[in-house]
């Protein structure tokens, strides 16, 4: 088993949150990894990108080879752009289409979220919407998370064990929400799969 | 024992815990701040009482952990790799005094300048000074280097230098550890007087320096950490320092690297088996993240012997960081061709965060010199740096921590008045305070404006040594009364922040404005806490 997977966002939008869930079910399953991620200057409003590597084997590289990734996981469309030359060619691109606007300069959200529709393999959902209706806005980032978890080739509930763990300290209304919109993420993907 | 899922820095820290460390000397800075968190986080360092709190700036976490080497104890000093240029006169001197209690310097360089403002190696430093240096190639490796890096200084009596790059600081990875060690007692040098630099005794110290350096070779030659893999194709040879292994194995995946490879980890390089692969190969590829350290050692000023490829000769970018690709452009291994980032996707350079105290304070500034000619604002290291940014185009320089101070004296001097310096509570109390000194004592026409958002910001709000004192301290070094406001950043005081910056910039003397609100992101933190201690008192309650 190996899967290369680049997390993709905005300083601050949670993708640290994903790469810790993956990490942690990865860890549990006895599989090896490496995380590289972005720390400082970045953090405050810049394009943030988190390099995960699952294996059943010994990883080398903290950093994933360009065109070798299987997925792209983007908690924001035109950050999934930003790194399509990691992507292999078939690999995914699972992102929310909510654009995180906060530059003088983004583009036309219409041509980014069409650029996104023209890829091959792609699930573009609006995790902000499923949040909400969840009753968990702050859980957008495990909506998309949630939307991967057909490509990961992790146990599902593994990944239910890593969000208890990881919110553990933050009480059982905290988790539940979590496992909701994991939940909600998964059933979107399973349902716009083609 | 189960695998700890650490960061490289995290992996040094625990590292530095299990292996009888008592303290933790530094100053925060990107990528090595996490070190010193994570011990300062550790319940394990509280009950073992190991000292972390930060220090005021890289030079004093330096000589502190001297003063605990002298006495016995094993100290770490942490910092990124500007802040060895900081703390260099110790660092250099302290090779000279030798080490007591273990000494190890971990400097954490950043090729690429994720969050610096050069990509210098610091391995040159530990070249300077003439000591050891360690370099992991993974965060196991870290771990593990720390503690021989205190056994190596302690039976050689050296500091030693542990080199990482962002990369390796700031990737998570499993780490074993190993069971922990006791901290020394106290016990000072057997020779009360090594440590006294004076020239009679520096000589001997240092002739002492100088008869270890092949000691220290025939150690790299023999360390573990250094390893030659002999196979068949002697068409050409590799070397690669520290991580840069990892990116040539990675392109090997289940195959077998067909050329000999010598992976360096430590330092001064081992000659013996260099010689090997250079006599046994036609050519030698230099893989190094950093600067061409071996390569240049390897050719010489003439090169004139075998083809040396590396950084020098365009096989590989002369700067930035490497990755896998990188390496197999130059094994000539193809990747398969993907999209480029498409037209559309436009840059998000980092920002201010919505509602920070420095959006306020630049807009005052901006406002209060807009009847002066542009170009006379000399900034610093640390968040307000974002003020060079659209839309604000407020600051003309950032060179080093505390250079707005000394850059805005040397300006007003050459006849650029007002001359006006932006600095960070951290910032001054770092560096600044010394340059205010001398802004004092030459009546320069300056403006100080000390952002004071009561915190270290961009390296993730940890506390600020200038907390509650950057008042006295300006007083104290002389500053007139009458000169020295505090602001509050806020819009709704925008115009009487203005005036007072207008004013000030009139007077022909050294102003400081102290624009003083808590930095938005440590605020929500400490509010969230807050909240959280509530909520666990009324559940007491109830129960």
């Amino acid at each position: 088993m190996k899967k290369d997977i680049i997390l993709a966002g905005v300083g601050g939008q949670g993708i640290l949150s994903i790469a810790a869930t993956i990490g942690t079910a990865a860890v549990n399953s006895n599989l090896f990894l490496k995380q590289a991620e972005v720390h400082g200057m970045s953090q405050r409003g810049g394009d943030v990108q988190s390099h995960l590597r699952l294996s059943s084997k010994k990883i080398f590289s903290d950093l994933i080879p360009q065109s070798k990734a299987d997925l792209i996981i983007s908690v924001e469309p035109m950050e999934a752009l930003r790194y399509l030359p990691m992507l292999s060619p078939d690999g995914w691109v699972i992102t929310n289409i909510n654009a995180f606007d906060n530059i003088a300069n983004y583009p036309d959200i219409d041509k980014v979220l069409d650029k996104i529709k023209s890829l091959p393999k792609h699930i573009a959902i609006d995790a902000d919407k499923i949040a909400k209706d969840i009753g968990s806005p702050r859980s957008a980032n495990i909506v998309v998370l949630g939307a991967a978890t057909p490509f990961l080739d992790l146990d599902y509930s593994s990944l239910e064990d890593a969000l208890k763990s990881i919110f553990g300290n933050k009480g059982n209304k905290v988790i539940r929400a979590n496992l909701d919109a994991l939940k909600a993420g998964k059933e979107f993907a399973e349902n716009n799969l083609y | 024992m189960q695998k700890l899922l650490l960061l490289g820095d995290e992996a040094i820290a625990q590292g530095a815990i299990d292996v009888g460390v008592s303290g933790i000397y530094a100053y925060p800075g990107t990528p090595s701040t996490e070190i010193t968190e994570y011990v300062q986080k550790s319940k394990e360092a509280k009950e073992k009482n190991i000292r972390s709190e930060w220090s005021a700036n890289e030079k004093t976490a330096m000589e502190s952990a001297i003063g605990m080497s002298y006495a016995g104890k094993r100290a770490m000093v942490c910092m990124k790799h500007v802040g060895l240029n900081v703390a260099a006169d110790g660092f250099i001197n302290s090779a000279i005094t030798g080490a007591n209690g273990g000494l190890v310097i971990v400097a954490a360089d950043d090729p690429s300048m994720h969050s610096s403002q050069n990509e210098q190696d610091s391995r040159f430093y530990g070249k300077f000074a003439m000591i050891p240096i360690l370099e992991p190639a993974n965060q196991q490796e870290a771990y593990d280097m720390v503690s021989y890096g205190f056994e190596y200084s302690e039976k050689m009596k050296i500091p030693v230098l542990m080199r990482i790059t962002t990369r390796l600081a700031h990737s998570r990875s499993g780490v074993e550890r190993k069971k922990s060690i006791k901290q020394n007692a106290v016990n000072l040098p057997e020779n009360l007087k090594q440590y006294i630099l004076l020239p009679a005794i520096a000589r001997k110290q240092y002739k002492v320096l100088l008869n270890n350096q092949e000691k220290f070779i025939e150690e790299s030659e023999n360390s573990n950490f250094n390893n030659y893999y002999d196979n068949e194709n002697k068409k050409l040879g590799i070397i690669t320092c520290g991580i840069a292994y990892n990116y040539l194995a990675e392109n090997f995946e289940d195959q077998k690297i067909p050329y000999p490879v010598l992976s360096i980890r430590q330092y001064p390089a081992p000659i013996k088996q260099i010689e090997k692969i250079y006599d046994e190969c036609d050519e030698i590829l230099v893989l190094e993240e950093g600067a061409p350290v071996i390569e240049e050692l390897l050719k010489g000023l003439l090169n004139k012997g075998k083809t040396i490829k590396g950084r020098l000769d365009g096989t590989i970018p002369r700067d930035g960081e490497l990755n896998p690709k990188i390496v197999a452009d130059a094994l000539g291994i193809i990747y398969d061709e993907t999209e480029n980032i498409p037209g559309i996707v436009a840059g998000r350079p980092p920002s201010f965060c919505p509602g920070c105290s420095h959006i306020d304070s630049y807009k005052a500034l901006n406002e209060a010199l807009r009847d002066y000619s542009k170009g006379r604002v000399f900034a610093d290291i640390g968040c307000y740096t974002l003020g060079a940014l659209e839309p604000f185009n407020a600051i003309n320089s950032c060179v080093d921590m505390g250079a707005s101070i000394t850059m805005a004296i040397g300006a007003s001097e050459a006849g650029l008045v007002p001359a006006i310096a932006v600095i960070g509570d951290s910032t001054f109390t770092h560096s600044g305070m010394t340059g205010l000194l001398d802004a004092v004592n030459n009546n320069s026409s300056i403006t100080v404006l000390i952002m004071d958002n009561s915190t270290t910001g961009m390296t993730g709000g940890q506390k600020s040594s200038a907390l509650g004192k950057i008042e006295q301290i300006c007083i104290g070094l002389g500053v007139e009364k009458e000169h020295l406001h505090v602001l509050k950043p806020l819009k709704k005081y925008h115009e009487e922040n203005a005036n007072i910056i207008k004013s000030e910039l009139k007077y022909n003397g050294v102003s400081v404005i102290i624009p003083r609100r808590e930095c938005v992101q440590t605020l929500n933190k400490r509010m969230r806490k807050k909240l959280k201690v509530q909520v666990t008192e009324n559940v007491l309650k109830q129960i």
